[in-house]
């Protein structure tokens, strides 16, 4: 177990900081860079019956965030658990916790 | 049996209305944790799908298409800034709001910066920005009950009144998301029916996605974008898929719509409304995929209603012209002007007549109605609003009746959750912010809860005024709204993670600047100056649209400065922080909360 303050909370969370920059990056040069910095180069491309850039601004994107998150989410519980922050440790001595208040009981 | 669209929407407006005032009754709150967050218990699946309906407003439903299908590639910044804003929220804000695990923005910035004026300035923005979005779901629903079921206006937006009061004041947010889940099936089911059809017609392929970069079928063998530059660029619009705006403006109205989105408090609202932390990871995912299935199909519907109109209107004669065409002149959307006594429409770029058409009583010598505009002297006879493209699309491409029927109450659907969505937002902040947390200190649960219940009832009648007598600046406000999000709330609560060091008079400063430059940038261009509002006058060459990221930029320079030569935030608050930042404890805060 670990509680906030702990070195081991310190260096979860510096591991998250890295995943979330990392991701972040990814997100801006997929929506910022090549959707509008760079659209008129990547229109020189074609993808189907699409300019590429066209593409990447009005579908391409989008795709990117939504396995952005998915990502995430999956690097995320992994570093909870390897961490133990995850939400699987608190579980049973939170529900215990609970309903052994008995103010609780409604 | 042979039915009119009339009688099928009505039956299926009517079908709608019957299963989520069902859903209210069966989904009643009975304590303010019920009210506020749904009692912190519902399924990421569900709060996704929830979220999901919650953000997709009238305007994602009716107006983007339509708008995009004007301004071709421009349209992304809608695309990318509705959508991006989700992984601002899913990696920096949504996970540790929810272990914070409260009720409002309002309560986080509160406590965060352990100050009620902090609280305060907070829910004055989430007053704001709720009340003007509002407004447009009101129009959303005036325009659809109008058009489709030939009610006035007024009796429309009385009717939706008359069901969110039931479902949002009854049920509260337990109400509201199982409400939500039935309308996000109503409105991606409405939104994708037709695009498949159109998409199925136009180019042979049932996927949207994938039709509007396929061949076109009539034969000609030419990709259908390429087919829509060369129309585009022959009418004079300029090509499609190349943009008008310029980069930085592009640049700066996407950041400040993602970073918006990311801000609003109706969204955030919905990440305390699940168990645990993990869940408000991926339920931030799962509501993304449900957004981007309308959001992908969005651009492709606004394609193929851009080629079908044209089309079916340029040099087409007026008297032969299909029926939607003089239903929808006849709702004062569509207005032709027949300039050169052809008794056929041209259309092309530019503007037929200036402003909004003013119908006069008279019809014209083809049995068109009559305008009193000043006439302008292009070539271009039609005005189209943009709203009806979505609205009129089936009718365009002559799909059958009960695909229009739910079309209408798709565009219902969308109005109300976000509605709903947003009038328990409102009454949050009234009874639990305003009253519990700074006015009224002492009182009970129960009493709260009636609060709550009277203030969503009151949000309701004036969300109701603003339908019925909608302010004209109802345009021009959307952008306040996103500007507001993007430069008080998201640097506020995303310092209040992040940095530790963040004090209250930080926050509040830099809350302030944020707002204050967004504010009087937005007035100055929209309402003291509007003849100003062009490119040359612009700081940088950034619209009043794009402005709230420069002015987020600001408050989180001001809060930066200002924090390093205060006072650091006393210990408590210190460990409080450190101890939103980690997952473990999310079920217990609930509980505790719970015992409040």
């Amino acid at each position: 177990m670990s509680n906030s303050h702990s070195p081991q909370a310190k260096a979860y969370w510096k591991e998250n900081i890295r995943l979330v920059l990392s991701l972040l990056t990814i997100w801006f040069l997929v929506s910022f860079g090549m959707a509008i910095l760079f659209v008129d180069v990547l229109d020189e491309f074609r993808f189907f019956g699409f300019k590429f850039g066209f593409w990447m601004a009005q579908q391409g994107s989008i795709y990117c965030f939504v396995v952005l998150i998915f990502v995430y989410v999956y690097r995320m519980n992994k570093l909870d658990h390897k961490y133990e922050v995850d939400e699987d440790q608190d579980q049973f001595t939170a529900d215990e916790a609970y309903y052994k208040n008995p103010e609780s009981e409604k | 049996m042979n039915m009119d669209v009339q009688t099928l929407t009505f039956i299926f407006v009517g079908v709608t209305f019957f299963i989520y005032i069902g859903i209210a009754i069966w989904s009643r709150a009975g304590t303010t944790d019920d009210f506020y967050v749904a009692g912190g218990g519902v399924p990421p699946l569900a709060n996704g799908m929830a979220t999901a309906a919650d953000w997709m407003s009238a305007a994602s439903f009716i107006s983007m298409a339509g708008i995009i299908s004007f301004v071709g590639l421009d349209g992304a910044v809608y695309l990318m800034g509705w959508t991006g804003g989700y992984v601002l929220l899913a990696l920096l804000l949504a996970p540790y709001l929810r272990k914070f695990g409260k009720y409002t923005v309002p309560d986080f910035v509160g406590d965060r910066y352990y100050s009620d004026f902090a609280r305060l300035v907070a829910v004055v923005c989430v007053l704001f920005v709720s009340f003007t979005y509002v407004a447009g779901q009101m129009r959303g629903v005036g325009i659809v009950f109008s058009r489709f079921l030939e009610v006035e206006i007024n009796t429309g937006v009385y009717i939706g009144m008359g069901i969110v009061f039931f479902y949002a004041v009854l049920g509260g947010m337990k109400g509201i998301t199982y409400t939500q889940v039935a309308q996000y099936c109503v409105l991606i089911f409405a939104f994708l029916i037709p695009a498949i059809f159109i998409s199925m017609l136009m180019t042979g392929n049932p996927v949207p996605q994938m039709g509007f970069g396929s061949t076109l079928t009539d034969g000609s063998n030419i990709y259908l974008l390429d087919k829509l530059d060369q129309l585009s660029v022959e009418l004079g619009f300029g090509a499609y898929t190349a943009g008008n705006k310029s980069t930085i403006d592009i640049f700066f109205i996407t950041a400040a719509l993602m970073v918006g989105t990311a801000g609003l408090p109706h969204v955030i609202v919905r990440f305390f409304t699940v168990p645990k932390v993990r869940d408000a990871r991926i339920s931030a995912g799962y509501a993304l995929v449900f957004i981007a299935i309308l959001y992908t199909t969005a651009p492709a519907l606004a394609s193929f209603a851009r080629v079908n109109l044209i089309n079916t209107v340029n040099n087409a004669e007026y008297k032969t012209t299909p029926p939607w065409f003089k239903n929808w002149e006849d709702t004062n959307l569509i207005a032709w002007v027949d300039k050169n006594k052809d008794g056929k429409i041209q259309y092309s770029s530019g503007n037929a007549f200036t402003g909004k058409p003013i119908f006069l009583d008279a019809r014209g010598s083809e049995g068109e109605r009559t305008i009193s505009n000043s006439i302008n002297t292009n070539s271009n006879e039609l005005y189209i609003d943009r709203d009806i493209m979505v609205l009129a699309n089936p009718e365009i491409a002559d799909l059958p009746d009960w695909v229009i029927a739910l079309v209408a109450a798709g565009g219902l659907a969308a109005a109300l959750s976000t509605a709903a969505g947003l009038l328990l937002v409102i009454s949050t902040s009234i009874s639990h912010d305003l009253l519990k947390k700074i006015l009224l200190k002492n009182i009970t649960d129960k009493q709260e809860l009636v609060f709550a219940r009277l203030s969503a009832a009151i949000a309701i009648v004036i969300a109701g005024y603003f339908g019925i007598h909608p302010p004209g600046f109802v345009a021009q406000v959307v952008a306040f709204a996103f500007g507001l999000a993007a430069s008080s709330f998201f640097p506020v609560i995303l310092m209040g993670i992040f940095s530790k060091r963040m004090n209250k008079e930080g926050a509040i400063f830099g809350m302030i600047t944020g707002l204050a430059f967004t504010a009087s940038y937005i007035i100055f261009f929209k309402f003291i100056n509007p003849s100003f509002n062009s490119s040359e006058n612009w700081w940088f060459g950034i619209s009043p649209e794009g402005i709230g990221t420069l002015g987020m930029l600001f408050n989180f320079l001001v809060a930066w400065l200002v924090s390093r030569g205060t006072a650091p935030p006393p210990q408590e608050i210190k460990d409080m922080v450190d101890d939103i930042r980690i997952p473990q404890g999310a079920g217990a805060s609930y509980h505790h909360l719970k015992n409040l």
